[in-house]
């Protein structure tokens, strides 16, 4: 079996809460040993959901996991005992140091007692806490805690690791930094790693394959550069100078392609054998003035719009305000 | 061993907690305390009601009761622990680190069985301080705190499971509320026989005024019915433990 | 009083309504503050009334009803209940920025405090109406008549009043509702070191005796259960509404500082 060693599979995944939708709904899908996986979606499509099943954080309301070669529900402690979380929240203990959490955290994992602090002052000196590993945890910044989340999850060496939206809320440059750790990871120790994201830049510099999940399914799946190639065509995508030649300029540009839903900007996916070339000519040839024309190459974004006929954008605003709806 | 690492580990971080937070843990330590010399002080007169015929004095009579009031609460005040760990998501962290989840409840009891056992000791050594008198021989008082131990587990389970099936704060009074109920329906301030009305009647089919009386039975040499106290009491626990395991699992079920 | 005073003679008493309104419309809308207070001290109260009845035949017990001594105790204990509400509301204004926010308009400082004081004295008195109930209908006597229940409900304006004083004081003070939740317990120390469950000359201990005559909170306790026990004991009641209204004054002094340094520091 391929996930004997350290991959993941998962075949028609179902999980429903009570009263609500299918936060899950009929998934498969294979990781392989040192692969990085991206699971892609917006809020609420069913990524979180997907991890808890996976971590044996909540069981499956029908289908079956594989994790290490360990089933999810039948051998959950055999599953906690090789994998790594790193949770959206981060969970931690206000009241406790950064130092303490490593302590609990490597007693509760079985890690041998002698190894306990040697590995603690490594972890924290990985993750740049040397120096804050005996403060509360209470005063830490968002970005400290998640680097304190993740050397939590790698306190006992496991061979899987699952991040939950990782970077989600963390300034640019601790977003690059906690990429080099997960590149390192696999790069070096050569840890599985399960990543969900709702960013698509970081699906596509970290992942190896990415999922695209919407409404609970899996919708794409494939490397990030098999997935944009199966989208093929560039966009082309043009701002008017003056607003009331938008609809002309849809008008024409409607001839050497399919329009995309865009908010600022009039786009169409060029077919086949065009190129920026035939659309200047057009503009100059209908007479209208252009602020910016520009050229796109495929992106994730692309594929999802592709896929599920919304851009990612516009489908995290969709669960936002319905999130803002159940709860009014 | 890995289920003794998670019990440790987790009883570890509570009184962790205590220790270098007091201000969580001095009020439900003082309480007890306080309680004890609220009543015994206040109500030392109550011993010339006719017919009140408890032989050490109303400082002992009172004892046992905050004692066992201090183990319920302890107990309780643990299942709040819990149950904040679980609004606040820490309680996700154990339940994916440890491999053997039912470690997670009894480090919690752990914890809430050395908490009470500080409390004891200050309690103690105030009783004797104040002039407290002790009938009973050192037999009888391992038969009282063993049995103050039983409430504490009892009190701990109890508040637990409820933590578990709620997994908010907002159950503290669901946790805190029947305990203090039953205590006080039981002869708190006066023996039984002195209660009338519908007091009596609840109290006489209280289980607490059974292990009430033999508790004060043990401080003065003379429990009047030791051997189904602690039947009561092991069989009460055995109920606890399993309605605290199966709220364990209803939280696994629920995704904590 | 030159604040309140003013208060009443000045247009802002509009203001003051408006602060008030929101201070009761929050407290109603939080079943868990309003609920509690009345509960408690019932449950409290009922506990005690039947675990210590027998304590009545002790010579000196001024009364044969243990429930009809124990009625006082619920109308302090509401009162210290509300200390806290007011105190942890106006902590979460000041966390919330709500205080800034006012502190921006028009409105007065005094204004901010007097609306929030009245909302504290309608539920003390809402809660005083309460237990007065409770005690007429399990069958309490009240001997000082009509005109004592009456007395009764002045009473509870006063003591809510001033109750909430401390508590606005000590959320201007320190700004943090858990500080004024850690203080909770002291309130209890007031409450149960006090001639809460007996009349002090039966307190047997001395140094609880002591205690007990030298903290305020028994002469408030007292004032209460004479106009229930005893009918017009002029004594009792000077002593009550002196150290209430003492206490009231201060707290109010203190309050008003410690907001006006509030609003300027903020």
């Amino acid at each position: 079996m391929s996930a004997a060693g350290n991959g993941i599979e998962v075949e028609q995944l179902v999980r429903e809460y009570k009263k609500g939708p299918r936060a899950v709904n009929g998934i498969d899908l294979q990781v392989a040993p040192g692969e990085i996986y991206g699971f892609l979606g917006p809020n609420g499509a069913g990524k979180s959901t997907t991890v808890h099943v996976l971590t044996t954080l909540l069981p499956p309301t029908s289908g079956t996991a594989r994790v290490g070669g360990h089933d999810v529900v039948k051998e959950g402690p055999k599953v906690r005992s090789l994998i790594g979380v790193a949770l959206q929240e981060a969970a931690l203990d206000p009241l406790l140091t950064g130092r303490d959490h490593l302590r609990l955290q490597a007693t509760l994992q079985g890690v041998p007692k002698e190894r306990r602090k040697v590995h603690a002052d490594e972890l924290l000196e990985r993750v740049g806490l040397a120096d804050a590993g005996d403060r509360k945890v209470q005063g830490y910044s968002g970005g400290m805690k998640r680097r304190l989340d993740l050397a939590l999850a790698l306190v006992h060496l496991p061979r899987i690791l699952f991040l939950d939206e990782p970077t989600t809320g963390l300034d640019p440059q601790s977003r690059t930094a906690m990429w080099e750790e997960v590149a390192r990871l696999r790069r070096e120790e050569s840890v599985t790693v399960f990543l969900t994201t709702q960013y698509l830049e970081e699906a596509d510099v970290l992942a190896d394959r990415v999922g695209i999940i919407d409404e609970g399914k899996i919708v794409a799946e494939g490397t990030p550069a098999a997935l944009k190639a199966e989208i093929g065509r560039p966009s082309v995508h043009a701002i008017p100078e003056h607003e009331e030649d938008r609809e002309k300029i849809a008008g024409f540009l409607a001839q050497f392609g399919e329009p995309l839903a865009t908010t600022r900007d009039v786009a169409v996916r060029l077919r086949a054998g065009l190129g920026l070339t035939d659309i200047v000519r057009a503009v100059d040839a209908n007479g209208v003035r252009i602020a910016d024309l520009e050229l796109r190459a495929p992106t994730l974004d692309d594929v999802f719009l592709a896929k599920t006929g919304r851009t990612l954008e516009g489908a995290q605003e969709e669960a936002e305000a319905e999130q803002e709806e159940r709860r009014a | 061993m890995r289920l003794w690492n998670v019990i440790s580990g987790v009883a570890w971080r509570t009184l962790k907690n205590a220790l270098t937070n007091p201000q969580i843990v001095i009020p439900t330590m003082a309480f007890p305390l306080f309680f004890f010399t609220a009543f015994a002080g206040g109500l030392s007169q109550i011993r010339h009601v006719p017919g009140f015929g408890f032989p050490l004095g109303y400082t002992a009579f009172q004892f046992v009761f905050v004692l066992l009031q201090s183990a319920a609460f302890s107990g309780v005040f643990t299942g709040f622990g819990l149950a904040r760990d679980f609004e606040g998501g820490f309680a996700k962290r154990l339940l994916l680190a440890a491999p053997h989840r039912s470690g997670i409840v009894i480090g919690y009891a752990l914890a809430a069985l050395i908490r009470w056992m500080v409390v004891a000791v200050f309690l103690t050594v105030l009783a004797l301080a104040v002039g407290m008198q002790v009938g009973g021989g050192a037999v009888d008082l391992v038969g009282l705190y063993v049995l103050a131990l039983l409430v504490n587990f009892c009190g701990f389970f109890w508040a637990g499971g409820i933590a578990m099936r709620f997994r908010t704060i907002q159950a503290a009074p669901l946790m805190q509320m029947p305990v203090f109920l039953i205590l006080f329906f039981a002869p708190v301030y006066v023996p039984l026989e002195l209660l009338e009305g519908w007091i009596e009647a609840v109290a006489t089919v209280n289980p607490v005024t059974y292990l009430l009386e033999t508790g004060r039975g043990f401080l003065a040499g003379d429990p009047p019915h030791a051997l189904g106290a602690f039947l009561l009491a092991i069989g009460l626990g055995v109920a606890f433990w399993t309605w605290a395991f199966l709220g364990l699992r209803k939280a696994e079920a629920a995704g904590a | 009083m030159t604040a309140l005073a003013a208060a009443l003679a000045s247009p802002s008493l509009s203001q003051v309504g408006a602060i008030a309104r929101r201070a009761i419309v929050r407290t109603a809308r939080q079943p868990a503050s309003v609920i509690p207070p009345l509960v408690f001290p019932m449950a409290l109260m009922a506990v005690n009334a039947a675990g210590l009845d027998s304590s009545t035949e002790l010579p000196g017990f001024p009364t044969d009803s243990f429930l009809a001594f124990a009625l006082a105790v619920p109308f302090i204990q509401g009162a210290l209940f509300s200390t806290m509400n007011a105190g942890t509301d106006l902590a979460r204004d000041i966390d919330t920025g709500f205080v800034n926010r006012l502190a921006l308009t028009a409105m007065r400082d005094w204004s901010l405090l007097f609306g929030q004081l009245s909302g504290v004295v309608v539920l003390g008195v809402f809660q005083a109406v309460f237990y007065l109930s409770v005690g007429l209908v399990v069958g309490v006597d009240f001997a000082a008549g009509p005109a004592g229940i009456a007395l009764l409900l002045v009473y509870a304006v006063i003591v809510s009043l001033s109750f909430g004083a401390v508590g606005a004081w000590l959320a201007y003070r320190f700004g943090s509702g858990e500080t004024i939740q850690a203080l909770f317990p002291v309130l209890f120390v007031f409450l149960f070191i006090s001639s809460m469950n007996a009349p002090r000359d039966l307190i047997g201990v001395e140094w609880f005796r002591t205690a007990a005559t030298l903290n305020p909170v028994s002469y408030m306790i007292e004032a209460v259960r004479s106009l229930i026990i005893e009918g017009w004991n002029w004594q009792a009641l000077g002593l009550g509404f002196g150290f209430t209204i003492a206490i009231g004054i201060v707290a109010l002094f203190l309050a008003s500082r410690a907001l006006r340094t509030r609003m300027t520091r903020t």
